[in-house]
C-alpha cells in the first residue's frame, strides 16, 4: 500500500555544504538522488523515512574526471553518464558494461552509482565492479571527509559504514591496466534484478567479486588467492563454489547460483586466454 | 470496395496513440470517492473480530451485511462471498471495504482483523475437495493398451501464470436514477450485469453495466470484474456517492485470477511402426478456493487433451479441485495451453522412443478431414493439421537444422495444435447470444455486448459489416458496449468474438439489406428513421453434443497450427535464448492480417513467458513474487523474431470462413521450447523452464 | 510549484515528493500517462523529463520543477510516430502505447532494430509481442 506523498517531507538545499549541514543537523533524513529505489519503496510502503534530503539538483556532485591518476566519479553520476564517459569506457569498461546492464533506459537516465551502492543491495550491478576495482567510497559530512576502501564499506546485509550525517560524494577508481571482465545473469534478458553477477580483473594479483551470493557483495578472496598461485581455473571455480553463500529466494536456487558462479570463472578463463 | 482481408484503419487507433482513449482511471466524477479493500492475510481460517480503530467521519465502511442482495459472486456457483462473513479461504480475499474522498485518509486507515488460523491445502494432489470432474472415453482404452508393445509413460506439470494486463483491474460505480452504473475495465459486460443484479437484488433495468477502453485482459478480466463492480456499488450505494476502485498491481497479482496450475499424465500405446494405438490421460488442474470458471477450463482443457490426432482409444479423465489459493480463473486459452503442452511434449518423448523423426510421426498420426477426436467430433474439410505441420516444417527449415543443431547449443522443437472456437458443447446454444445493427446518420451502427480489448474487435465487426451490407467501412460505427443500449452478445471470450458474434452480425447484415432494399442505410435512415435488426445466435445443422458423455462436436470448428521453436542454451547460465519462431497457423479466413499477425505474434510472446520465465511463487498462499519486479514476463530482448504465416482454410461456419484467432496461438510455444530444449537433450517435463530447472536437468541428462 | 509541461508554463499545488505521475494525471489533468506497476518496471508511464525518456511513477515532483516536462499530449497527434503506430497495429489495448512513443522519442534518426529493441526494453508490452511496435518505428 503506497505511502501517502503528502505526509513526506524534502529539505531541498543549495549547494553540497548546505546539504551537509541540514543533514547534519538531521541525521534521520534520507538522502535521495534518482530516487529509481526510493520511489519502487514509497509506492510499495516499505520505506520507512518520511524525511528526504534532495541530492538531485546538486551539479557538482556529477562530475566524472581524473584526478591523480583515478577516475573519480561523483556520486550523482546516472548509470546513463556513465556509460557515456569516454573516461570510464575507455578505462574500466566493465563499469559502463554494468550501468548498460542497470534496468531500462528510463532506469539509466535516473539511477546514480551513488544511490546503487547506498542502498545497498547486494543485487546491485555495479557493485562487484566497484570491488574489483578497488575503489574508494568518498563520504562527506559538514566536519569531515572519509575515504572508504569500496570493500569495507559494506557491513552487513544493507549495512555501511556511512554514518547518518554523511553523504556519498564521490568513488575514486585507481587505474586498471589489467584484464577486466563482467557478467550479469538475470534469466530475463532486459530490466532483471541479478541472479548472480560477476566482476574479475586478471593478471598478478587477480581479483574476483559476486553479487547476490551473500548478504554483501563479496570478494572472493580464496579463489583469489589460489588464481594467484597458479591454480588452474577448473580448480579455482571449485574453489568459488565453496567461497560463496548464496540462499534459496523468490528469484533463484543456492544450488543453481553456486553452479553458476563457478561455470562464470571458467569462462573469464576461457574468454582471457589465461 | 470488399474491406474484409485488408488492413483497413484500426477503429480505435487515433485515441490509442495520442493518449486520449479513456481508461476508467482516467475518469473522474464529481464527489467521487477513492475505494480499498481490505483482505485476509491467512490462508484458511475464522474472522474472530474486525476493528476499525480509526476516526470513521469522512469515512464509507461496508462489509457483508451491507448486501441487499445474496453474498455471492454469480458465475457457475455461487459460492464465492463478495464479502468474507466468517470463514476466509484464501489470502487476499475481500473482508472490509473503505471509501474516502482523499486518497491519502484511505492509506493512513487501518483495520484490523483477528482470525483463528486453520489448517490450509495447497497442494492439489492432497485436495479432496473436488470442483468438477469429467471422462471423455473413446473405444476400450485397456483392452488396447494390453495389446500394444510400446507404452511411454509421463507426468507433466506446468505453472500458474497470471495475465499481466498493464492496466490493472478497476471500476467506477455511479449511483443514478435509483439504480447503479458501473463503469469499468472488463471483457464481459453482462457477466458483471448478472452479478450486480444478484448481489444488490435490483431489478435488472437498474443497472448499467458500461465498458470503458479496457488495457489489456487475456481473461484476466473475465470474471473478477464483477467482483470489484460489485464492491464499488455497495460502496457507492452506501455513500451516495461515486467510488471509484482501481487496483495496483501488487493487489491485482496478490488477489485476482491466475491461470490454473496443472499435473497432466500419459500412458499411451504405440506401434513400433509409430501409430498411435491408445491414449489414456489423467489431467488435475487447481481450481484455488472457490469454483469461479474452473468447470469449464476443466473441460476445454479435457476436450483439447488428446491433442489434434486420431486414435481409436482414448480416455480423459479430468478433474479440478479445491486449495486455499485465490481462484484461478479464465487466461487466453483456458486449459488447452496446459493439455497441449503436456501431450505434445509426449508426443516428443514418443518419437524419441521409437527412434522417429518428430514431425514424421505427428504426420503419421494428426487428424484429416474426416477422422473423429477424442470426443468423436468428425472433423470437417477445413482440418489442416498435416498442411500447417508441413508448411512450418518446410518454412523453418526444421530438417536440416535438426541435423546442423546437434551437438550445438542450439536446439530446434515443433509443436501440432489445434483449437475449439467458441463455447464448449452446447455453451453456445445456452447463451443465445444476441448483436444487432440500426441504421443511423452516418450509416449503420453495431450493437453488440462484445468488448474490444485490444484485440481489435470493432475494426474486425465493422468490417464484416461493411462488406454483408455493401458499403464503406468508415460508414459503420459501434456503439458503445452498455448494457442499457446493446443486446447481450455473451461474453468476450473463448476465441468467439469473431466466428460467433461476427456471423450474427453477418446475419443482421444480410437482413438488413434485404430490409432496406438497394438504399444506403444513411440514406434509408433520412427518408424512414432508425431500422434496428436484432439476431440470435442459430445453433449450426448437424452439431449434436451430450453434456452427460461428453460425445459429439465440442466445438462447430477447430483452428490449426504448427509452431517451430529455436532456442540456444547459455552453457554457463543455463539460460535459454529464443532465437527464432515460426508460427503457421490456420484461422479460416485473416478478416484483418495486420490484426490476426497481432494476435499470433503477442500469444507467442506470451506462450514464450509461459515456458520460460513466468513464475508465481506462491508461499503459504500467497503469491509471494507479486510485483512486476519478481514477476517476469518477456521484454523486447527476450522475444525472438518471428515468422508469422496466416494460413486460411475457410470453415462454413464462421463469417467469410473463419474461425477462432485469439487464443490458439498460446497453446504451441511451450511445448515448442520444451521440445527444442529436448533436442539439446535436456529432459525437461515442467514449465517454466527456468534455467534453475535447466541446470537440475543438465545434471542428469546429457 | 511551477513547471513546464508541453510547452506550457503550469502552476500545482502538490507536495514536493508526490509521483511526477500523480502531478501531471491529476493536478495538470493530462491522463495520456498511464500507471501500469508504480515500481518502474512497466513503462507505461515514460515521459520526458528535458529531453530523456523516465518513469513518472519515480519522480518526485520536485525534479520536475524547472525542467521541460513532455507527455503523449504534447505531440499534437500528427507525429510521425503516432501516424506509424496507428497505420501497424503497434496499439492493441494501447495502454502501453504512450509510454513506447514516448521512450521511441529518445531514438537516433533512422534507427536499427537492436537500436529500438534496446530503447524499448524498459517498456513491456504484453498484446504485441512487440514486433508490430518495432514495424512501427522502424518506418515511421
Ligand atoms: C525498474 C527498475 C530496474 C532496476 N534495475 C536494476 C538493475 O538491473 N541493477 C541494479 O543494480 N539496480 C537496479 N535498479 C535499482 C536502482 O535503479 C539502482 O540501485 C540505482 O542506481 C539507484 O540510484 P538512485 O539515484 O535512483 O537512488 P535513490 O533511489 O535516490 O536512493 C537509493 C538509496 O540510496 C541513498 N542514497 C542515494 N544517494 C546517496 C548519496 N549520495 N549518499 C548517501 N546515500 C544516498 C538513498 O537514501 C536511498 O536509501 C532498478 C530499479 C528499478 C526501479
Ligand atoms: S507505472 Fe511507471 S513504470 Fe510502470
Ligand atoms: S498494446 Fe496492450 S500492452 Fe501494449
Amino acid at each position: 500500500m503506497r505511502t501517502a506523498a503528502a505526509s513526506l517531507d524534502l529539505v531541498r538545499p543549495r549547494s553540497v555544504d548546505d546539504a551537509l549541514r541540514s543533514i547534519a543537523d538531521d541525521p534521520s533524513l534520507a538522502p535521495i538522488a534518482g530516487c529509481t529505489d526510493v520511489f519502487v519503496g514509497l509506492n510499495a510502503g516499505t520505506f520507512a523515512g518520511t524525511r528526504f534530503l534532495d541530492l538531485w539538483p546538486l551539479e557538482e556532485l556529477r562530475e566524472i574526471g581524473i584526478r591523480n591518476g583515478a577516475i573519480s566519479i561523483g556520486a550523482l553520476a546516472t548509470h546513463t553518464a556513465i556509460q557515456e564517459s569516454p573516461a570510464v569506457v575507455s578505462r574500466v569498461p566493465i563499469l559502463a558494461a554494468a550501468c548498460r546492464e542497470i534496468g531500462g533506459a528510463q532506469i539509466q537516465n535516473r539511477g546514480t552509482l551513488g544511490g546503487n551502492v547506498a542502498n545497498g543491495s547486494p543485487a546491485g550491478d555495479t557493485l562487484p565492479v566497484l570491488a574489483v576495482a578497488e575503489a574508494v567510497v568518498v563520504l562527506r559530512s559538514a566536519t569531515q571527509e572519509r575515504r572508504i576502501p569500496f570493500t569495507s564499506f559494506f557491513t552487513g546485509y544493507r549495512q555501511t559504514v556511512r554514518r547518518p550525517d554523511e553523504l556519498i560524494v564521490a568513488f575514486e577508481l585507481p587505474p586498471l591496466d589489467q584484464v577486466q571482465w563482467f557478467r550479469k545473469v538475470g534469466t530475463r534478458a532486459a530490466q532483471a534484478i541479478s541472479k548472480v553477477v560477476m566482476a574479475v580483473v586478471g593478471g598478478e594479483r587477480p581479483r574476483v567479486a559476486v553479487g547476490s551470493v551473500a548478504p554483501t557483495v563479496i570478494r572472493c578472496t580464496r579463489t583469489e588467492a589460489a588464481l594467484a598461485g597458479g591454480a588452474t581455473f577448473d580448480e579455482a571455480s571449485r574453489i568459488v563454489e565453496s567461497e560463496v553463500q548464496p540462499i534459496d529466494d523468490l528469484r533463484s536456487t543456492a544450488d543453481y547460483r553456486r553452479r553458476v558462479c563457478g561455470n562464470l570463472l571458467r569462462r573469464f578463463g576461457t574468454e582471457t586466454q589465461r | 470496395m470488399p474491406v474484409v482481408g485488408t488492413n483497413v484503419p484500426r477503429k480505435d487507433a487515433a485515441e490509442k496513440v495520442t493518449g486520449s482513449a479513456k481508461y476508467v482511471d482516467d475518469l473522474a466524477f464529481p464527489g467521487m470517492l477513492h475505494a480499498r479493500t481490505i483482505r485476509s492475510t491467512i490462508a484458511r481460517g475464522r474472522i474472530r473480530d474486525v476493528r476499525l480503530p480509526f476516526d470513521r467521519a469522512g469515512y464509507t465502511v461496508v462489509d457483508y451485511r451491507d448486501i441487499p442482495g445474496r453474498n455471492a459472486v454469480a458465475l457457475i456457483e455461487d459460492d464465492q462471498p463478495l464479502l468474507v462473513e466468517r470463514e476466509i479461504r484464501h489470502v487476499a480475499e475481500p473482508i472490509v471495504l473503505l471509501a474516502h474522498q482523499d486518497r491519502d485518509a484511505l492509506l493512513r486507515a487501518r483495520v484490523e482483523i483477528e482470525c483463528e488460523p486453520l489448517e490450509a491445502i495447497f497442494d492439489p494432489q492432497q485436495s479432496v475437495q473436488v470442483l468438477k470432474d469429467l471422462r471423455i472415453v473413446k473405444g476400450d482404452v485397456d483392452a488396447a493398451l494390453a495389446r500394444t508393445d510400446v507404452i511411454v509413460e509421463g507426468e507433466y506439470r506446468t505453472g500458474h501464470q497470471e495475465q499481466l494486463y498493464i492496466e490493472p483491474n478497476g471500476v467506477i460505480a455511479v449511483p443514478e436514477n435509483g439504480g447503479i452504473t458501473v463503469y469499468g475495465s472488463l471483457q464481459c459486460p453482462f457477466y458483471v450485469h448478472k452479478a450486480l443484479r444478484i448481489a444488490l437484488g435490483f431489478p435488472a433495468d437498474r443497472i448499467r453495466v458500461v465498458q470503458t477502453e479496457t488495457g489489456g485482459g487475456f481473461g484476466g478480466k473475465e470474471e473478477y470484474p464483477s467482483v470489484i463492480a460489485a464492491h464499488a456499488a455497495l460502496l457507492a450505494l452506501k455513500s451516495k456517492r461515486p467510488v471509484k476502485l482501481v487496483y495496483d498491481r501488487l493487489e491485482d497479482m496478490l488477489a485476482t485470477t491466475k491461470r490454473h496450475p496443472s499435473i497432466v499424465r500419459h500412458r499411451t500405446g504405440v506401434t513400433r511402426d509409430g501409430d498411435l494405438v491408445a491414449m489414456d490421460i489423467d489431467v488435475l488442474m487447481d481450481g484455488g478456493a472457490y469454483v469461479t470458471l474452473s468447470p469449464v477450463v476443466l473441460s476445454r482443457g479435457a476436450i483439447h487433451a488428446a491433442g489434434p490426432y486420431r486414435c481409436d482409444h482414448v480416455r480423459i479423465a479430468a478433474r479440478a479441485v479445491a486449495t486455499n489459493t485465490p481462484p484461478n480463473g479464465a487466461f487466453r486459452g483456458f486449459g488447452a495451453p496446459q493439455t497441449q503442452f503436456a501431450l505434445e511434449v509426449h508426443m516428443e518423448r514418443i518419437a524419441e522412443t521409437l527412434g522417429m523423426d518428430p514431425a514424421r510421426f505427428r504426420e503419421l498420426n494428426a487428424l484429416r478431414p474426416g477422422d473423429t477426436t477424442a470426443t468423436g467430433q468428425r472433423v470437417e474439410a477445413d482440418c489442416s493439421a498435416l498442411q500447417v505441420l508441413e508448411q512450418a516444417a518446410q518454412r523453418s527449415d526444421f530438417h536440416a537444422k535438426r541435423e546442423r543443431y546437434a551437438g550445438t547449443n542450439r536446439g530446434i522443437g515443433l509443436a501440432l495444435f489445434f483449437h475449439g472456437a467458441g463455447f464448449t458443447g452446447s455453451g453456445e446454444v445456452t447463451l443465445a447470444s444476441r448483436a444487432a445493427l440500426a441504421t443511423s446518420e452516418r450509416g449503420v451502427r453495431i450493437l453488440v455486448g462484445s468488448a474490444e480489448i485490444g484485440q481489435g474487435t470493432r475494426t474486425m465487426h465493422a468490417q464484416i459489416v461493411a462488406d454483408s451490407l455493401g458499403i464503406p467501412y468508415d460508414d459503420v460505427e459501434t456503439a458503445l458496449p452498455d448494457t442499457s443500449s446493446v443486446p447481450d452478445s455473451g461474453p468476450t471470450v473463448a476465441s468467439r468474438t469473431c466466428m460467433v458474434v461476427g456471423g450474427i452480425l453477418q446475419r443482421c447484415a444480410e437482413e438488413l439489406r434485404a430490409r432496406i432494399g438497394d438504399l444506403h442505410p444513411a440514406e434509408h435512415f433520412r427518408r424512414h428513421g432508425p431500422t434496428v435488426v436484432t439476431k440470435q445466435y442459430e445453433p449450426p445443422h448437424g452439431i449434436r453434443w451430450d453434456d452427460d458423455t461428453y460425445r459429439g462436436d465440442a466445438y462447430a470448428t477447430y483452428a490449426w497450427a504448427c509452431d517451430v521453436a529455436e532456442v540456444e542454451m547459455d552453457p554457463d547460465t543455463y539460460e535459454i535464448r529464443p532465437i527464432h519462431f515460426t508460427a503457421v497457423q490456420d484461422i479460416g479466413k485473416a478478416i484483418h492480417p495486420t490484426l490476426v499477425a497481432g494476435q499470433i505474434e503477442g500469444g507467442t510472446a506470451q506462450g514464450i513467458g509461459y515456458a520460460l520465465l513466468e513464475e508465481v511463487v506462491m508461499r503459504d498462499g500467497a503469491m509471494a513474487n507479486a510485483q512486476m519486479t519478481n514477476y517476469l514476463v518477456p521484454t523486447t530482448l527476450d522475444t525472438p523474431t518471428m515468422d508469422v504465416v496466416i494460413v486460411e482454410t475457410p470453415s462454413h461456419h464462421g463469417p467469410f470462413g473463419a474461425k477462432g484467432v485469439g487464443e490458439m496461438p498460446i497453446d504451441g510455444p511451450a511445448p515448442a521450447i520444451v521440445n527444442a530444449i529436448r533436442h539439446l537433450g535436456l529432459d525437461i517435463r515442467q514449465i517454466p523452464a527456468t534455467p534453475e530447472r535447466i541446470a537440475e536437468a543438465a545434471c542428469v541428462s546429457v | 510549484m511551477r513547471l513546464r509541461v508541453n510547452g506550457r508554463e503550469m502552476e500545482v499545488d502538490a507536495p514536493p515528493m508526490t509521483r511526477l505521475l500523480d502531478v501531471l494525471r491529476i493536478h495538470c489533468e493530462l491522463p495520456g500517462t498511464k500507471e501500469g506497476c508504480g515500481e518502474g518496471e512497466c513503462g507505461a508511464c515514460t515521459v520526458l523529463l528535458d529531453g530523456e525518456p523516465v518513469c513518472a511513477c519515480l519522480v518526485p515532483a520536485a525534479h520536475a520543477e524547472s525542467a521541460e516536462v513532455t507527455t503523449i499530449e504534447g505531440l499534437g497527434g500528427e507525429h510521425p510516430l503516432q501516424r506509424a503506430f496507428a497505420e501497424h497495429g503497434a496499439a492493441q489495448c494501447g495502454i502501453c502505447t504512450p509510454g513506447m512513443i514516448m521512450a521511441a522519442l529518445a531514438l537516433p534518426p533512422s534507427p536499427t532494430l537492436d537500436d529500438v529493441r534496446v530503447a524499448l526494453a524498459g517498456n513491456i508490452c504484453r498484446c504485441t509481442g512487440y514486433h508490430a511496435i518495432y514495424r512501427a518505428i522502424l518506418r515511421a
